[in-house]
C-alpha cells in the first residue's frame, strides 16, 4: 500500500495491527451526513475486517447532522452529534479532519489532499454534498452576505447579527432572506430566534413551491406571518447595495423597484451538486451537474461511486438525506458482495420550524391522470390539509399538511397503498374524525415508516417479536426508526405498542397492581383531593386487584412513588405518623444500605466546600466508627459500614460539628458540584462555588421522581461538567447559561441549553420552574432526560411552559418552590430531637446492646471492607493463609 | 404459619414471659407441642407496617406489624436472612401486599417474599446465592398479653 498517511494519533500501532495485507483501502471524499451512514454500515456489516476505511473531510469536525443545522443556535454543537462517537475510534476508520481532496487521479488510483499529500484507494466513493446556491446578483458578494449549510455559516450569521447589534444596541438587527423553501423559512426562523427581524423573499407564487400547492402556500403564509415573519411573493431580487459608511449590506433592490433596508441577508436559493472533483477527473456528469451513477450507484468509472446529494441517479441530484443514506447502504452492499439497487427516492419534506406545521408527500402538486383532490381548509386558523388519491379515491398518491402536520406521519407510510374502506376525508377532518380514522389505520409490512433511515413497518414489528425490544427506546435503537428527523415517532411508537400489547407485553402505564394510575396523574390527584395520607390515598385511589375486595396495603412500588409526592407537596418529616411506612431503606434509616446491610453516611457539602475544621470533624468520627472513607463523585466524603444502630450517634456527632443530611439516600437533590470559580481562578467569569452553595442550599432536600444532580463552571472551559447534569450552569460574561436534562451514567446524556446570559434572579426562577414542572409531570424513576423526551413538545413545550407560561402554571410552580425553601429542616437533626423517631435505629428488639453478629470484614489499603464469600469460607475452615476476619461488632465504639 | 389463638392446653410459666427476661433467647422460653416459644418484645415496641430484628436462640428473625390482621393475625416472623444478599435485612423492607396477602420486599435487590408462607413471591432476575432457599422460613407468632412470642422447633 503506497503513500499511507495515518495521522499521529496513538491508535496508529493498532490501526496497522487490524489491517492485513488482503484489506482493501476505501477513500471516501467528503465528511457528511452520507458519508457518516456510509462508514457505520461498512464497519457493522464488514465482520471479516475486508475493508479499511480513509476519510476525508473539508470540514473540521466529525459529520454532523445537517438536517438539524438549526439547532445549533439552540442546543449547541453536542445536539448535531450522528451515530456513536466510537466509530472514529475504529481502528479500520481513518477520519482526515480539515483536509479537502484536491484531485483524483484514476488511472493510478490516488486522491491528492490539500497537504499534497497522495493517497491509493481500491474503491473510491465520492460523498461531497452540494454547496450553497448562490445567484448572480451583484452585490452578493458584500459583507453581510451569508449561506445556510454548515457549522461554520451558522456561527459567522450569528457573530454578525451580534455584532450589528453591539453597533447600535437601541435599534433591531434587520435581516432578509432570499429564498422561501424549506432552507429559507428554517433561516428565517434563526434570524427571529436571533432577535433579529425578517423578512422573506421568495420569487416564485408562493412559499415552499416544490413541495406545497398554491392553497397550501396561502395558508403557510399566514402561519409564517403570525411569527413575525415578513413575506414578499412574486419579487425578483435585482441587486444588494453596500451601506455608504460601512461597506457592508446596506439595501436590497427589487426588480419591481421595491426596496428594503437590511443589515443581513441570507441566501437560500437552493443547492448545486459539489461535482468539481468528479468532472476535473474525466467522469460522466448529469445534464444539470452531479456524477452520473447507475442503480447501483457506480460512476462511468469502475470502482468509482457516488453516494448522497453528489450523486445523479435516475437522471437528478436529490437534495434529502434519505435517499442519500439509502445509496450508502447500497454500495455497502455491493463492496460486500450483495446486488442491491436504488428503489427510487421518497421525497416527503416536513418543515422542523418551531410552531409552523408543514408537511407534504408523494404526489403533492396532483400531477398524476385523473388524480382526485380531497382538500380541508380553515382560513382563520392557518389550516390546509389536502389528500391526492388515484381516481378511484382509494390509493393514495400525496399530501400536503399545512398548520396541521398530525395525519402527516401515519398516512405517509400509506404512500401508494389503499386506503381502507369510507371517506378518505374522514382522515384529514379536523378533530374526532382525524383522530378516529388514523387510529384504526393497519401498516401493511412493506409501509416505509421512517424514511430518513428507510424503516418499514414490518422491520419495526419484528423488532418487537424477534428482536426481543420492549420499549420505543429499545426499537429506536435496534432498528433506528425515528433516530434522524423524528418525523415517524408518533408511527413508531404506536406499532410498538401495539406489537407489544399482542405480545401480551403489559404497555400499561398502572404504577403497580394498586394503583391504575401514573406518577404524574398520582400527583395532581393527590393535589387536587387535597390527601396527606396513604390510607386516604389507597383509599380513594387505589384499585382492588384481581379476586381481591379492597386495594391492599400497596408495596415496594407505590409506596415510595407516594411518599415522593406526599414529601412534594409539603407534609412534613419523611418519618412523620404514617409516612415512615412508606419509605424504603434508605428513607427510613436517612443512610445508603450497602450490600452487607450496613449503611453509608454523607453529610452535606454545598457546592463541595468544606472547611478544615469540617474535614477533621469529619475523619475523627470515620475513626471513631471505623467507617471506610470515600471521596464521591459529588464533591463530597462518604463513610461506609456504619450499622443501624450507630447512626444516631454518628449523626449526632457530626451534626455537632455543624454538618447536617446530605440526602445522598434521597430520590431528591443530590449535590451540585461546582468548580471554584472567579474568586481563584484566573479564567473564572462568575462566582461558580457562591452559585453552587447558593443552589444547594435552595433545593436541599427537594424529592423527585428520581436523584436530581446538579453542577456550576465559572467559565466555558467547564471544568464542573455541569452539561452531565440534570441541571447544570455555566457562567458567561453577562450571567449564567442554564443547562438541563443531562445525567452521567449508563445512559448518558448531553444536557440542553435552556436558556442563556440570565442573571441571579432569573435564573433561580427557571430552575424553580423546570424542577417543579418535573416533579409534577415525572413517571416513577424517571430521570430529567427521559422525561425531557417524553414530555410534550420536548425542550420546545418545557420552555413554552415554564418560560412563556403557556399552561399558566407558573405561578403555581413558583408558590410549591417557595414552599419547599420556606419549610425546608435538616431530616437527621429532626430526628435526634425525636425520641419517637430514634426508636427504629436498633439492632435487635430483644438486644438493643448486641450487632449483628454475621458481619466480617478484612483490612485493604489501610481501612476495611466487607469479606467476600470465599474469604469468609476460607476462614472458617481455618486454612492457613486464610485472611483475618475483622467481625463487626468487635469494632470498638468510641463516643 | 402463624398461631394467632393460643390453645386452652398450653400452659405459660406465670409472668416469667417478661421483658426483662427477653435477651437473644435462652430465657423466657417455653415449649408447647414440639415448639419451643422465646418471649421477643412488647408489642408496643413494633411500629406499623415495618418490622423490627430479633434474635431468637441466635438466629436472627424479621418481626412485623401489619396495619390490619391477615387472617386473624396482626404479627408475623420470617427469618431476617435475605437468601438473595446473604445480608440481614429483611426487616428493613418495605411491607405491603401482592394480591392481598401480605408482604416484605428485601431493601437490596427487590424480591417481594410472603409474610405469611415465607414463599418468594417476585425473582426480580436475580436466584437466591449458593446454598440458600428462596423461599423463606416463615415462624409461628403468638401475641399474649401484649407480649409477642416466636416459636422454633422443638
Ligand atoms: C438547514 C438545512 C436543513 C435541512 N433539512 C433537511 C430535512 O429536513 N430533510 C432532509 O432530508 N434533508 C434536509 N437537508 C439536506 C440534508 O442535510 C442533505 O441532504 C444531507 O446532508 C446530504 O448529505 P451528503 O453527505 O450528501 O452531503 P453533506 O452533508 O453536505 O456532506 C458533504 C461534505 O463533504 C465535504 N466536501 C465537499 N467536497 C469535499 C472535498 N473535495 N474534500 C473533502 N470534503 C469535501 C463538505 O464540506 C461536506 O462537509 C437540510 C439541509 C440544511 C442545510
Ligand atoms: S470552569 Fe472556568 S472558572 Fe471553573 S475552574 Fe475551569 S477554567 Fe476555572
Ligand atoms: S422519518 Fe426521519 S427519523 Fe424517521
Amino acid at each position: 500500500m503506497v503513500n499511507s498517511s495515518v495521522p499521529g494519533s496513538a491508535g496508529d500501532t493498532q490501526r496497522e495491527a487490524a489491517r492485513s495485507d488482503d484489506t482493501q483501502r476505501v477513500v471516501v471524499v467528503g465528511g457528511g451526513m452520507v458519508a457518516q451512514r456510509f462508514v457505520e454500515a461498512l464497519r457493522s456489516r464488514d465482520t471479516e475486517n475486508r475493508y479499511s476505511i480513509e476519510v476525508f473531510a473539508e470540514e473540521p469536525r466529525p459529520p454532523y447532522d445537517r438536517v438539524g443545522l438549526s439547532r445549533w443556535f439552540t442546543e449547541g454543537p453536542e445536539a448535531l452529534t450522528l451515530g456513536e462517537p466510537e466509530l472514529w475510534d475504529d481502528p479500520l476508520v481513518t477520519l482526515h479532519r480539515d483536509r479537502r481532496v484536491m484531485a483524483v487521479d484514476r488511472e493510478r488510483r490516488t486522491v491528492t489532499d490539500r497537504l499534497d499529500k497522495v493517497h491509493h484507494y481500491d474503491h473510491l466513493v465520492l460523498a461531497t454534498g452540494s454547496y450553497p446556491f448562490v445567484p448572480p446578483i451583484p452585490g452578493a458578494d458584500l459583507p453581510g452576505v451569508f449561506v445556510y449549510r454548515t457549522i461554520d455559516d451558522l456561527a459567522a450569521l450569528r457573530g454578525w447579527v451580534e455584532q450589528k447589534r453591539e453597533a447600535s444596541p437601541n435599534k433591531p438587527v434587520r435581516g432578509a432572506v432570499i429564498g422561501g423553501g424549506l432552507l429559507g423559512l428554517e433561516a428565517a426562523g434563526a434570524l427571529k430566534a436571533l432577535d433579529a427581524h425578517a423578512t422573506v423573499i421568495e420569487f416564485g407564487t408562493h412559499l415552499m413551491g416544490v413541495q406545497i400547492d398554491q392553497g397550501g402556500g396561502e395558508a403557510l403564509k399566514r402561519l409564517i406571518n403570525n411569527k413575525g415573519i415578513a413575506v414578499r411573493t412574486q419579487t425578483a431580487t435585482k441587486e444588494l447595495k453596500p451601506h455608504k459608511r460601512t461597506g457592508h449590506v446596506g439595501r436590497m433592490e427589487f426588480a419591481d423597484g421595491g426596496r428594503l433596508d437590511t443589515d443581513i441577508v441570507v441566501v437560500a436559493t437552493g443547492v448545486r451538486p459539489r461535482d468539481e472533483l468528479a468532472r476535473e477527473a474525466g467522469l460522466e456528469m448529469g445534464e444539470r451537474g452531479g456524477a452520473v451513477v447507475d442503480l447501483a450507484c457506480r460512476t462511468s468509472e469502475p470502482d468509482v461511486y457516488a453516494i448522497g446529494e453528489v450523486a445523479c441517479i435516475e437522471g437528478r441530484c436529490i437534495g434529502l438525506v434519505a435517499p442519500g443514506y439509502t445509496m450508502a447502504e447500497i454500495v455497502v452492499d455491493r463492496l460486500m458482495g450483495g446486488d442491491a439497487t436504488f428503489p427510487g427516492a421518497d421525497t416527503a419534506t416536513k418543515l422542523k420550524l418551531s410552531g409552523v406545521d408543514v408537511a407534504s408527500f408523494g404526489d403533492a402538486h396532483g400531477r398524476a391522470d385523473g388524480c382526485v383532490e380531497v382538500v380541508w381548509a380553515d382560513q382563520v386558523a392557518g389550516i390546509y390539509k389536502k389528500l391526492v388519491l388515484s381516481d378511484d379515491a382509494r390509493t393514495l398518491l400525496g399530501g400536503v399538511f399545512v398548520g396541521d402536520a398530525g395525519p402527516y406521519a401515519m398516512l405517509r407510510p400509506m404512500l401508494g397503498a389503499e386506503l381502507p374502506e369510507g371517506d378518505p376525508s374522514a382522515f384529514i377532518l379536523p378533530e374526532g374524525g382525524n383522530g378516529a380514522a388514523l387510529g384504526g389505520l393497519e401498516l401493511p409490512d412493506d409501509a416505509a415508516v421512517c424514511s430518513c433511515n428507510n424503516v418499514s413497518a414490518g422491520q419495526i414489528r419484528a423488532a418487537v417479536t424477534e428482536h426481543g425490544c420492549t420499549d420505543v427506546p429499545g426499537v429506536k435503537a435496534c432498528t433506528k426508526a425515528a433516530t434522524t428527523c423524528g418525523a415517524c415517532l408518533p408511527v413508531v411508537k404506536k406499532l410498538t405498542n401495539t406489537e407489544l400489547e399482542k405480545a401480551g407485553i403489559e404497555v400499561s402505564t398502572a404504577l403497580c397492581e394498586h394503583f391504575e394510575l401514573t406518577r404524574a396523574q398520582l400527583f395532581d390527584a393527590v393535589r387536587v383531593a387535597d390527601l396527606h395520607t396513604f390510607s386516604e390515598i389507597i383509599g380513594r385511589f387505589g384499585r382492588a386487584p384481581e379476586g381481591a375486595t379492597s386495594p391492599g396495603r400497596g408495596c415496594d412500588i407505590c409506596k415510595p412513588v407516594v411518599a415522593s409526592i406526599l414529601a412534594s407537596q409539603g407534609n412534613g418529616h419523611i418519618l412523620a405518623g404514617e409516612q415512615a411506612t412508606l419509605q424504603d431503606t434508605n428513607d427510613h434509616m436517612l443512610a445508603n444500605m450497602q450490600k452487607d446491610g450496613t449503611y453509608s453516611v454523607v453529610p452535606r457539602m454545598p457546592g463541595g466546600e468544606v472547611t478544615p475544621e469540617g474535614l477533621i470533624a469529619v475523619g475523627q468520627v470515620a475513626r471513631d466508627f471505623g467507617l471506610y472513607t470515600k471521596i464521591t463523585g459529588g464533591q463530597r466524603v462518604d463513610m461506609f459500614g456504619a450499622r443501624v444502630e450507630q447512626l444516631p450517634d454518628i449523626w449526632r456527632r457530626l451534626v455537632d460539628a455543624g454538618f447536617e443530611s446530605g440526602h445522598a439516600y434521597g430520590k431528591s437533590l443530590r449535590t451540585v458540584k461546582s468548580c471554584v470559580g472567579s474568586t481563584w481562578c484566573r479564567y473564572g467569569v462568575q462566582d461558580s462555588v457562591g452559585m453552587a452553595v447558593e443552589l444547594e442550599l435552595r433545593y436541599r432536600g427537594l424529592r423527585a421522581p428520581h436523584k436530581l444532580k446538579m453542577g456550576v463552571s465559572g467559565c466555558a472551559r467547564e471544568c464542573a461538567e455541569a452539561q452531565s447534569k440534570d441541571v447544570g450552569v455555566i457562567a458567561t460574561d453577562k450571567g449564567w447559561n442554564l443547562y438541563v436534562a443531562g445525567n452521567g451514567g449508563q445512559r448518558p446524556a448531553h444536557a440542553k441549553l435552556l436558556a442563556e446570559d440570565l442573571t441571579r434572579e432569573e435564573l433561580l426562577t427557571t430552575i424553580d420552574r423546570f424542577l417543579m414542572y418535573y416533579i409534577r409531570t415525572g413517571d416513577r424513576l424517571q430521570r430529567t432526560a427521559p422525561w425531557m423526551e417524553e414530555v410534550e413538545g420536548g425542550l420546545d413545550g418545557v420552555r413554552q411552559v415554564i418560560i412563556a407560561d403557556s399552561l399558566g402554571i407558573c405561578a403555581d410552580l413558583d408558590a410549591a418552590m417557595a414552599d419547599h425553601v420556606a419549610n425546608y429542616e435538616d431530616e437527621w437533626k429532626a430526628v435526634l430531637d425525636d425520641p419517637e423517631k430514634l426508636r427504629r435505629f436498633t439492632s435487635f428488639v430483644n438486644a438493643p446492646k448486641e450487632s449483628d453478629p454475621n458481619l466480617a470484614y478484612v483490612a485493604e489499603r489501610g481501612q476495611h471492607r466487607p469479606a467476600t464469600d470465599a474469604e469468609r469460607a476460607a476462614a472458617a475452615s481455618g486454612a492457613e493463609d486464610a485472611p483475618v476476619l475483622i467481625s463487626g461488632p468487635s469494632l470498638e465504639v468510641r463516643s | 404459619m402463624t398461631v394467632s389463638e393460643h390453645s386452652e392446653s398450653r400452659t405459660v410459666s406465670g409472668g416469667t414471659a417478661t421483658l426483662a427476661a427477653a435477651s437473644g433467647g435462652g430465657k423466657g422460653v417455653n415449649v408447647i407441642d414440639d415448639l419451643v416459644w422465646h418471649t421477643v418484645c412488647p408489642v408496643d415496641d413494633l411500629m406499623p407496617e415495618r418490622g423490627v430484628a430479633a434474635l431468637v436462640d441466635g438466629v436472627q428473625v424479621a418481626v412485623f406489624l401489619l396495619a390490619e390482621p391477615f387472617e386473624g393475625a396482626r404479627v408475623h416472623a420470617v427469618q431476617n436472612l435475605d437468601p438473595f444478599s446473604g445480608a440481614h435485612v429483611l426487616s428493613r423492607g418495605i411491607v405491603g401486599t401482592r394480591g392481598g396477602v401480605p408482604t416484605v420486599a428485601s431493601p437490596i435487590y427487590k424480591q417481594v417474599f410472603s409474610l405469611v408462607t415465607g414463599e418468594c413471591l417476585a425473582l426480580a432476575d436475580k436466584e437466591p446465592k449458593t446454598g440458600l432457599a428462596a423461599d423463606l422460613t416463615a415462624y409461628p407468632v403468638d401475641v399474649r398479653d401484649g407480649v409477642v412470642h416466636v416459636g422454633t422447633p422443638a
